[in-house]
């Protein structure tokens, strides 16, 4: 007869960089149930509004999270200047389109590090983020940061990039396309990577639904959803369509990830093309006035900022729903009746954030 | 400090940052600026490590993961604090939840600035605190020799 035992993983683990907690219930090798305690990075910063003005809590909106800074600093611009009526030049919004689908090449090439490291392929890993440097580079030179960038504000963007730079780093994308062909071909293909990945952490396309995951985790189980497809910023101009794949499990979540790093650098080179000379920014004048919700798509997922305003200086609510919180529920699912030895593989499959899940 | 005896190991725990700095902490280990040719390992066991580096400043939660784990770590033991946030707790020192900065609940020997800090930065504030690590072993060996 066998016993159940409760066995505590995090906060600190060394496949985690960051403090979630889970005590599985196990039951020979098996994981009868898991169930998460979060809270150990919970600051509050969604209270800063009361203290600092709308134009300065972008920098704070920016630091719910490192990995996905720039899309949460624009999509917090986009949500306050629907609010004002803030009509937004152009060329900024193809900026920020830019800007956001180099902050998801960075964290996609991140997180395949650091899924490689969780599931003991270290060499992978270091190949991953020796990629992700060339990304940075970029990101630094047209922003001055390299994982917090501080380059959006409400009414437009703070930096332009000229012409000769742009054309730089769409070329410069083309033998980064080659270099990452080669790793996504490891990913993808490596006999050793797949029997770790395939059949692992099956999430079924109701279940993932009906879970409300979001991002990655529901396009790998087959639901072609992505925010972007909803045209905010440049997206409405340029082609684009949702990577899906019919896999459910962790490999297709691997897949999905990969490819949509094809996706991003095609969105970049588009954009790039059609990006319309003009202003950069707009001088917004008033006090934000009643309530919003502004959408956008994360590596992770999809976010949603909600800005309620007082007609002061300050908001009187800044809520923000992260991508990683909604994905919990399908991971704890993903989890039950998985081996022990597949929890650090699980878990790391929905690209966790907790820096931005609990802010 | 012209040359290592040891490999110095390090563990990182991110107490509540906003994972800027976690990143560029794991940014150090790897090719570009890869601090693994002085020996650094990044080891999830805190009865490994020589180096606690921590991110983020301090709140309800962690306080007690904090102190924990520095307890863990055997003697001799340096800390660096990474970023604004481990430092005083940066942007974030006003928030309802956040008590301050790591030296709060344990005692930190080197402090990192930035915010986002820089790989660079980082690494120049393991290598002093690996100078600080070698005072205190020889203060420990001193200590042994005359008791
Ligand atoms: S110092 Fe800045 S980048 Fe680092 S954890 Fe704090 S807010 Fe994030």
């Amino acid at each position: 007869m066998s016993k159940e035992i409760v066995i505590p993983f995090g906060p600190q683990h060394p496949v985690l960089p960051e403090p979630i907690h889970l005590d599985l219930v196990i039951e020979d090798e098996k994981v009868k149930e898991a169930l998460p305690s979060i809270g150990y990075v919970h600051r509050g910063l969604e209270t800063l509004v009361e203290k600092r003005e709308f134009p300065e809590y972008v920098y704070i909106a920016e630091r719910i999270c490192g990995i996905c800074s720039f899309i949460h600093g624009a999509t917090y611009c986009q949500a306050v200047e629907t609010l004002m009526n803030v009509e937004v030049p152009e060329r900024a919004l193809y900026l920020r389109t830019i800007w956001s689908e180099y902050s998801r090449l960075h964290s996609h090439l991140l997180w395949l590090g650091l899924f490689a490291d969780g599931m003991g392929f270290e060499n992978l890993f270091m190949d991953a983020w020796r990629l992700r440097e060339h990304v940075l580079d970029d990101l630094e030179a047209t922003t001055g940061g390299r994982v917090i960038q501080g380059s959006c504000k409400v009414g437009g963007v703070r930096r332009d990039i000229d012409a000769a730079k742009l054309d730089e780093m769409s070329n410069g994308l083309d033998g980064f396309r080659g270099e990452l062909a080669d790793l996504v071909d490891v990913f993808l293909n490596d006999s050793s990577v797949r029997s770790r990945l395939k059949n692992v952490g099956v999430l079924s396309k109701h279940d993932a639904y009906a879970d409300g995951a979001v991002g990655p985790v529901l396009r790998a189980s087959g639901v072609a959803s992505d925010a972007r497809m909803l045209g905010y910023a440049a997206y409405g101009n340029l082609h684009f369509k949702p990577v899906v794949e019919e896999g459910c499990d962790c490999y297709a979540r691997c897949a999905v990830r990969a490819k949509e790093m094809y996706a991003s650098i095609d969105l970049i080179k588009e954009a790039v093309q059609k990006i319309p000379d003009g202003p950069i920014e707009v001088k917004v004048t008033g006090k934000p006035d009643g309530e919003y919700f502004a959408r956008a798509e994360q590596p992770r997922g999809e976010v949603v900022h909600y800005v309620k305003g007082n007609g002061t200086r300050h908001l009187a609510r800044h809520r923000v729903r992260t991508p990683t919180i909604t994905n919990v529920p399908p991971m704890v699912k993903m989890l039950a009746g998985c081996e022990l030895a597949d929890v650090p593989v699980i878990v790391l499959s929905i690209d966790p954030c907790i820096g931005c899940c609990e802010r | 400090m012209a040359y290592l005896k040891k490999s110095p190991w390090l563990l990182h725990y991110d107490a509540s940052s906003c994972n800027g700095c976690d990143i560029e902490v794991l940014a150090c280990l790897t090719p570009l600026y890869d601090v693994e040719r002085f020996g650094i390992i990044n080891t999830g066991n805190p009865k490994h490590a020589d180096v606690f580096v921590i991110t983020g400043g301090i709140n309800e939660m962690n306080r007690q993961v904090v102190k924990n784990i520095y307890a863990q770590i055997p003697d001799p033991k340096v800390v660096v604090a990474v970023g604004v946030c481990a430092t005083s707790g940066g942007v974030f020192r006003e928030c309802y939840n956040i008590a301050g900065g790591v030296d709060q609940v344990i005692p930190v020997d080197v402090y990192v600035p930035g915010c986002a800090a820089r790989p660079e930065s980082i690494i120049d504030g393991i290598v002093t605190a690996l100078g600080i690590l070698e005072e205190k072993r020889t203060k420990m060996k001193e200590q042994e020799g005359s008791a």
